[in-house]
């Protein structure tokens, strides 16, 4: 529910400028939507003009193609192909480089000097996902000094969800639309009725300064009340759902199912549901040697379950089924995942339906493993 | 070191291309002639070295007598035999010729059919000879023969992964064609390797380096049809640069039949 605080603030549509503005003044770079290869995807924002003005988005199993808006909306698209974790959990990190000399050879570990990121437009199911991505690599014995360099950095600009995808779920896993907690600030972009603001949420005292730089005046119970308007249409229109009654324990009972056959028959394990996933953490480890033998270089890189190389070892991999692999990333995702870090894998963004080639639906997946289950009286 | 390792390069059936990427690799050449004896590459130089070779890299596909005779001599000559592209590794385009009588494709062809001696099929060198390793490509890509070649020297496992394409579209940012533009693309089937080259165009992928491990071409082909693609075109897709690798070949004959 959104109250409205001492911290809340109204400010005019046009105001990303001026919050663009403070943020590069404290030393981060900007990092939000705009239209690139007919998606809206992340990436540096220079200028308010760089945002998806007017754009939406519609989505499908297997489909996602932009659309016009009716109106000005700078943030009036859902969750598109790309998750902040191109930011924390970088496509390939250098880990070292190896160099030969006379007695042997040196290796250096290059660090990480990141540039600290503003993330500009945060979805509450993505900010989720950030938490969950915490627990992989802030927690336990080994913490990931890539990751935690560059979480603890990030300065994060929420902005509530005012509509959303046929491919949605986040109110199923209970993401969102709104997020709770653990932003820098939050924003609802009001539009109605000609109407063009945004109500400021303030979630930390770095996030209190830049608010107290934008264009903006003490926000009424009248501008929250519009606000909570905007976040009950993207309810509305959340277009999947899932039910998550004793999952775990379904999935668990289900290691057998036939269903795996049949959603193995469709799959096309290449990769790409993990890979949009915005909690998805698995990497491998590369070694190149360069032709004179003098310079080695070790990589990570981005991984995924749905590959043979993924669960190799000595004889061979594990999981050489596309059975085996869907089941192995579904079971994780939803039920092995809760064992393993307290919380589910999944954040009901709806990004592994859209941008799965063949529209596979992990919603229908779930679906059809319980009411089969239930057919049987289990 | 002791004495620098003997390359041979050897052309079979083929465009040339691969052999070009070969020259391509300017940065890397001069290195790589100080690594290895450079024995056998008359693309390159007129100067040949009597085997036997260290590494032969082997390009093309086997459609002539002559010719299946000529790789097993190469192969006794040669300590490791690694096929370069397409050709060499599943028979490249002029496989098409499987799929249909070659005897009347050389009546047509040629005034003089009787003066040509060449084989039922295209064939890939691993069908005749016994291959260490098979680098991919329509061409092959560069980096990756560098690193096989590196690898060959020095001993590490070449990083050539035999996953989707896809998995290197999401690396580098690429938003999915298909997905997003509705175009068909060979991306989920296809072994990766030559740096999302076509999608990073907006364009399908068109399968150059021939299926990837575990593909399901059935799928795919499934979803092709019911977003617009007729039968035709389906099996088109799959009958290309890699028509005679089995997971392409098999998926062409079965949209054939439906067509």
């Amino acid at each position: 529910m959104l109250h409205v605080s001492h911290v809340a603030r109204i400010a005019p549509g046009n105001c990303v400028d001026s919050l663009l503005h403070a943020l590069r003044q404290r030393g981060y770079m900007c990092i939000g939507p705009t239209l690139r290869d007919a998606a809206v995807v992340y990436d540096e924002i220079r200028s308010e003009r760089d945002l998806p003005i007017g754009w939406a988005d519609e989505q499908e199993g297997g489909s996602y193609r932009l659309k016009k808006r009716n109106d000005e909306a700078r943030f009036g698209y859902t969750a598109g192909p790309q998750s902040w974790k191109r930011y924390l959990f970088p496509p390939s990190t250098l880990l070292m480089k190896a160099k030969r000399t006379p007695d042997g050879f040196t290796a250096e570990a290059p660090g990480e000097k990141a540039t600290p990121h503003a993330f500009l437009g945060v979805r509450s199911c993505d900010l989720n996902a950030i938490a969950v991505q915490d627990r992989t690599f802030l927690t336990g014995p080994y913490v990931d000094p890539t990751y935690k360099a560059r979480r603890e950095a990030a300065f994060i600009v929420v902005v509530h969800c005012g509509q959303a995808a046929r491919t949605c779920f986040c109110v199923s896993m209970e993401t969102g639309p709104m997020a709770k907690a653990g932003y820098d600030l939050a924003l609802t972009e009001i539009l109605e009725d000609g109407r063009h603001e945004f109500l400021v949420e303030v979630g930390s005292p770095r996030g209190a300064e830049v608010a107290g730089e934008l264009p903006s005046q003490a926000a009424t119970e009248s501008d929250a009340r519009a606000a909570r308007r905007m976040v009950d249409r993207a309810v509305a229109q959340m277009g999947r759902a899932m039910d998550t009654t004793d999952l775990k324990e379904l999935l668990y009972r289900a290691l057998d199912h036939p269903r795996w056959g049949n959603v193995a028959a469709r799959c096309l394990s290449c990769a790409n549901c993990t890979l949009v996933c915005p909690t998805c953490f698995c990497s491998t480890v590369e070694e190149v040697t360069d032709l004179t033998g003098d310079h080695a270089e070790r990589r990570r890189r981005w991984d995924s379950c749905f590959t043979a190389a993924h669960s190799y070892i000595h004889g061979g991999s594990v999981r050489p089924t596309t059975l085996s692999r869907y089941r192995q990333w579904m079971t994780h995702k939803l039920a092995t995942w809760i064992d393993q870090f307290g919380t589910s894998g999944c954040v009901g963004c709806g990004r592994c339906i859209t941008w799965c080639p063949v529209g596979i639906d992990i919603t229908e997946e779930v679906r059809a493993i319980r009411e089969d289950n239930r057919g049987k009286g289990h | 070191m002791a004495r620098k390792p003997k390359l041979a390069v050897w052309k079979f059936a083929s465009c040339d291309g691969c052999q070009l990427s070969v020259l391509s690799c300017e940065d890397e050449l001069l290195t790589l002639a100080g690594q290895v004896e450079i024995a056998y590459f008359p693309e390159a130089s007129s100067a040949v070295v009597k085997g036997p070779y260290d590494l032969s890299l082997v390009e093309g596909s086997v459609t002539t007598p002559h010719d299946a005779e000529r790789i097993q001599r190469i192969r006794a000559a040669s300590r490791f035999l690694v096929t370069l592209g397409a050709c060499a590794t599943a028979g490249g385009i002029q496989a098409l010729r499987n799929f249909r009588d070659v005897k009347e494709f050389i009546s047509i062809v040629y005034a003089k059919p009787e003066y040509i001696q060449t084989l039922e099929k295209s064939t890939a060198i691993s069908a005749h000879v016994k291959v260490d390793f098979e680098l991919r490509g329509c061409p092959i890509n560069k980096n990756q023969l560098v690193d096989v070649i590196a690898a060959f020297i020095y001993g590490p496992a070449p990083t050539v992964p035999p996953h989707s394409v896809c998995l290197d579209c999401k690396r580098k940012g690429v938003v999915c064609v298909m997905v997003a533009r509705g175009i068909p693309c060979m991306g989920p089937v296809t072994h990766t390797g030559c740096g999302v080259l076509c999608p990073s165009y907006a364009r399908g992928c068109y399968g150059c380096f021939g299926p990837k491990e575990n593909p399901n071409t059935g799928s795919l082909a499934e979803w092709f049809a019911r977003v617009g693609t007729s039968r035709d075109e389906v099996m088109r897709v799959f009958r290309n640069f890699n028509s005679d690798a089995p997971a392409f070949r098999e998926e062409s004959e079965r949209q054939e039949k439906l067509s």
